[in-house]
Formats: structure tokens, sequence, C-alpha cells
């Protein structure tokens, strides 16, 4: 069984694409409210991680459990009812769509109904449109986009989409947010708003997030906990600070020193 | 351009502002209001029908049937619209789902419907037994092309773009070598003998429901659960969209009134060969959906609307040729190739007909206009 008032458990995970560990004996746990940072230099497998706690890809072995329930068989969107949202690392917008739409289809499992009630439009239609209209327009208003709710996703700034991204994932009610890179292409005054974006919605919607990040500052000012990872293998976990002190850590990020190489 | 004028009398389906059509159902109830509005509908179309008999004119008949030819064509290329533009599942497939339609309402009338009918005494009976017979038969084909629709459906879980058409494509060859090969259904000789049931009336009764259902499907959190598809499978999958089920759904319901436009073409045609349904079918559908705009509803139908009319109105091209010659094939492919070279996107792009021209009035100053 898996802990019981985790909202996720990830139990010695292990990813293999073939010949490559990818992901070796990953373990996680996240509480309710939390602020956890992954880190890690380049292919070290955070985004396998991501990918294997939202059902893209299947670990190969190991569990992974959502508030108590093991997702081994659950597909995406099944693990996204669950109320674990994500965003990506390379921007996925519905491009060709409004921001308007963007956000409503986040709030996709909250808002269904039967294609005969939207060709008849019944009041079960109208009720629950007039939920995620008025639910997506809310949420538009937090990240500062409602005006412009009927652009097209597309021709959005480069910063204003990365945020459109965590709207839309916010959308679906999520009780873990997962963030992939959200500062990636951001300058700093743009990444110092989006610091203080994530703290919001952490307190407003009173949900725990996971962030993957390369910058090392909006990660040590921004979580509370912090794993490191290096080629698929836990090396460090702890406080910023402990993090930032540990020698491990400062190998992986730099290399070794010259002395200890023997050189 | 007959069809689009009279479908507007639908407001209440096409409205663009969401405030108005509340108000609208917040003073009747929703079946009350649809059904007002499909009262509406059958009688000006009843009054169309009948207007167009009457008519004075040469050669009527000729016109006539080709406005329920343009009905049929609209309701599969907005049907194929659903599927390859709003789902984003490029399928070459439409005109097999046309023929289990066709054959199979055909197959019905003929040896079921149309013989019990005939025992029946000649009058008021005998016609509503008729127009009920019809329904009936059509809609089984519907559904029979719909269950078919399912089972193409499903591959397209795995399949993505160019895969997924050379399947769809083989599946419409499977049906068409299936019919050839069906004695009772006439095989390859063609079934003939089916009686002519169908009319404008209905052909644009369907047709009109085709345009409302589609475009209230895509203002609704099915069709943007389509969109989402289309747009980017892994992200909607992450929004918790069920990929596989909106795809399969989105199949289910095109190839349901493809099947139907198949019955409708049966009951008017009153003859129908394998011919008929071969692939260069299904790419003359295809070739309405992308010339319209892939994703727009009226692009569908202004593209249905052309392509029908265009090889007819070149008919006249042939008395200026020297020697009696028959351009009118040629002029049809370049002006084809030439539309594509200068709007790839189609003549509406993914725009309805309203917001294009609603665009040039407000003279959007950025090259990247709201959608709306």
């Amino acid at each position: 069984m898996a802990n019981g008032n985790a909202l996720l458990d990830a139990r010695d995970v292990t990813i293999r694409f073939g010949g490559l560990t990818a992901v070796s004996h990953f373990n996680l746990g996240i509480q309710p409210h939390e602020l956890v940072g992954l880190i890690g230099p380049n292919g070290a497998g955070k985004t396998t991680i991501f990918n294997m706690l939202t059902g893209v890809y299947k670990p190969t072995e190991g569990e992974i459990f959502v508030g108590g329930v093991s997702t081994h068989d659950f597909k995406p969107y099944q693990i996204t009812a669950l109320g674990v949202a994500r965003t990506f690392q390379n921007i996925r917008l519905f491009k060709e769509l409004s921001v308007l739409d963007n956000v409503k289809i986040g709030g996709h499992i909250h808002y269904k109904y039967s294609a005969a009630a939207a060709v008849l439009k019944t009041n079960r239609f109208h009720d629950a449109e007039e939920a995620a209209e008025h639910d997506a327009i809310e949420l538009l208003k937090i990240f500062g986009l409602e005006d412009r709710a009927d652009y097209y996703a597309k021709n959005l700034p480069y910063g204003d989409q990365r945020r459109l991204e965590i709207a839309r994932a916010l959308s679906a009610q999520p009780k873990l947010l997962l963030l992939d890179e959200p500062a990636a292409g951001l300058n700093d005054r743009e990444t110092r708003d989006l610091l203080q974006t994530i703290r919001d919605i952490h307190q407003r919607f009173d949900i725990a997030i996971l962030v993957i990040e390369h910058n090392m500052e909006l990660v040590m000012e921004l979580c509370e906990r912090i794993i490191v990872l290096n080629f698929g293998k836990t090396i460090a976990q702890g406080t910023p600070a402990e993090v930032r002190a540990n020698p491990v850590v400062i190998e992986a990020y730099l290399g070794e020193p010259a002395e200890a190489a023997g050189i | 351009m007959v069809a689009c004028f009279h479908f507007c009398p639908l407001p209440s389906a096409f409205c663009l502002h969401a405030d108005e059509g509340k108000r609208v159902t917040k003073s009747l109830p929703w079946w009350l209001r649809d059904f007002l509005w499909l009262a509406l509908f059958v009688a000006v179309l009843v009054g169309l029908a009948y207007g167009l008999e009457a008519i004075p004119i040469a050669g009527i008949a000729y016109y006539n049937r080709i406005l329920v030819i343009m009905g049929i064509n609209i309701t599969l290329a907005v049907s194929l619209n659903i599927i390859n533009g709003h789902a984003g599942q490029f399928s070459l497939g439409h005109a097999g789902f046309m023929a289990i339609g066709a054959y199979f309402s055909a197959y019905l009338t003929y040896y079921h419907f149309a013989p019990s009918l005939d025992k029946m005494p000649a009058g008021t009976q005998q016609w509503l037994m008729q127009n009920v017979f019809l329904v009936i038969a059509v809609l089984c084909g519907g559904l029979l092309a719909a269950l078919a629709g399912y089972l193409v459906g499903l591959p397209s879980l795995r399949l993505r773009g160019d895969y997924l058409a050379i399947v769809t494509l083989g599946f419409g060859e499977i049906i068409r070598v299936l019919i050839l090969n069906i004695d009772k259904i006439g095989a390859a000789r063609g079934f003939s003998g089916i009686p002519h049931w169908s009319n404008f009336f209905w052909v644009f009764l369907v047709c009109g429901l085709t345009i409302v259902i589609s475009w209230r499907l895509v203002q609704s959190s099915v069709g943007r659960a389509f969109l989402a598809v289309r747009e980017d499978q892994i992200a909607a999958e992450a929004m918790g969209v069920d990929t596989t089920r909106y795809k399969v759904k989105a199949f289910v319901i095109g190839s349901f009134f493809a099947g139907v436009a198949g019955g409708l073409y049966a009951h008017y045609m009153m003859y129908l060969n394998p011919q008929m349904f071969m692939f260069v079918k299904s790419f003359e559908v295809v070739a309405m959906v992308v010339l319209g705009g892939l994703g727009s509803i009226s692009g569908s139908v202004v593209a249905a609307v052309i392509l029908t009319f265009l090889p007819e109105g070149l008919r006249s091209v042939k008395d200026y040729m020297p020697g009696g010659r028959d351009p009118r094939m040629v002029i049809y492919s370049i002006m084809l190739i030439v539309l594509m070279l200068t709007r790839p996107q189609g003549l509406l792009g993914r725009r309805e007909l309203w917001q294009v021209f609603g665009r040039k009035k407000k003279r959007d100053q950025s090259e990247a206009p709201p959608v709306q």
C-alpha cells in the first residue's frame, strides 16, 4: 500500500529504453502543499520522470501512486483526472485555438457532457458552458491574460505563452502541478515575475508543485525541498541550503576538482 | 448560394455571441426553441421545394437535380470536415461510408419497404408511409455507416497522418469490392429499381441538420476536445482529454452523416453502381474540405457549392472549342491547382464566413488577428 496521505509516491521507479537506463531507482514522495524542485544537468532524466509521473511512459520497474492509487495501468488522461496536471518544456499550447479555448480545454474533465447535450443545447450544456467560461476568465485574470482571451495562442508573446500553459494546467484543478522548465527562454525580469506567479498560485490554489528548472536562482528561492538527479540517479536531496553545500552536487554541475581528478 | 441563404433562419444555432443565445434559452425551454426553429425550417424547405417545381423555366428539372446533388455534397463535405478538419484525422474513406449508407438503405427499401408499400392502397396514408420508410431506411444506412466508422476509427488510435489516410483509403476500396461481390445488391451490374423517394426537401433537411449539429458540436466541450486532439495530441491527453474516445467519436459522427447522405443519394438516383464510390469520390470530398479550409464549416459548404457547380458551369466552354473537344475537367483541375497555390490554407482558412468578413470590416491592424 502507498503512503496514505502522500499526494504522489514514486517507489523505486526505473525505466530503460533498450540498453539505456534513463532513470534508476527513483523515489519521491510529495505531500499536499509542498513545493519541490527537481534539478540536474542536461540528460539527467528529469523530463523522463515527468513523463512517467503523467503516464506518457510506463516505468520498467517500480510503481507510482497518486493519492494512494497505483497509476501503472493508467493512461495520461486518467492520471489528469486523479489531480495531476503538467506543463511542457517545449510549449505545447493548442496554437490555432483561442487563449480562452486553451484554458477551457484544460478544464475538460470538469465540464464534460454528452454530444447529444451539445447538439440539443440542453440546460446541462448551458450550465457547463457558463461554468467553463466563468472559471476560464477568472484564471486568465489571475495571469493578466483576460484582455487577450480572443487571441490565437500562437500569437501571444513567448512569456505569455508560458504563463498560459500554467493557466491551462491549473484549469484542470489539480492537486499537484508539474512544471517542466517554466523559466526556459525567459529573461531575468520575466523570471522574477514567474517566481512571484508560482508563489501566488501555490498559496491561492493550495496545491503541491513539482518544478524542473535549470535556473538555480529560481529553484533555490522557490523550493522547500530539492532533488538532484544525475545520469538517472538521485545524487542528493534536501533543503536549498543543504543542496547548495553538497560536494556531490557541485561536482555534478562543475565537474571534479582538478586535484581530485589527478591532473 | 440557395443552400447558404435559407439556413440563416437558424440564428440560435449560428449565434456568435453566447449572450444572445442564452437570452433565447432563458425564455423558452430548449426543446421548444429547437422545435420551433425546425418547424420554420421545414416550412421554408417545403415552400422552396414547391416553388422550384412550379417555376416555369425550361430545364428546371436539371437545375433541381444539381441543387439536390449540391445538398448531398454539402452534407458529405461538412461531415468529413468533422473528421478531417475538427478532429484532424486524415480520412480518405468517405466514399466507403457513403456507399454503406447508400447500399444498405437501398437494400432495405428494395427488399422490405417498397413491397409492403405496394400492398397499401394509394393515397395519403401510402404517401406518409413512404416518407416514414425513407427516414427509417436512411437512418439505418447511417447507423451501419456509423458502425463502420467505429471500426475504422479503432486503428486511428495507433495511426497518424499519412498512415491513417492509407488505412481509410484501403477501407473504402474494401467496401467497394465487397459490394461488387454481393449479388443481391446488384454486384457489378449495379443496383437498379430503387424507388424515387428522396427529394429536394429531404436532402436539404439533412443538409441543414448536419450543418447545425456540426456547428453546435464544435462550439461545445466535445468540439473543443476534437480541436485539442487535432492541435496537439500529447497536450490534449495531458489535459484529461481521452483522445482515443474523441477520435472514434469523430469518425462515428462523420460517417453517420456520410451514410445518411448516401441513403438519400440512392433514393434520388434510383440506381447505384460500385463505380460511383471509387476512391475518386473520396478525393472529391476531401478536395471540398481542403478547398474550403480545414476546420471551417462554412468553408466546406462554400467549397461544396463551388465544386458542384463548377463542372456544370464549364459545360458551355465546349461550344467555343474547335472540334468540339471538352476541356472542362482540365479547367477544373487548373482552377483547383491555382486555388491551392494562392490559398494553401483553403478559401476561408480555419475561420467561418462571418469571421472573415467581420475582420475586413474592422480592418485589424495586426497580421495576427484575434479569433473573433
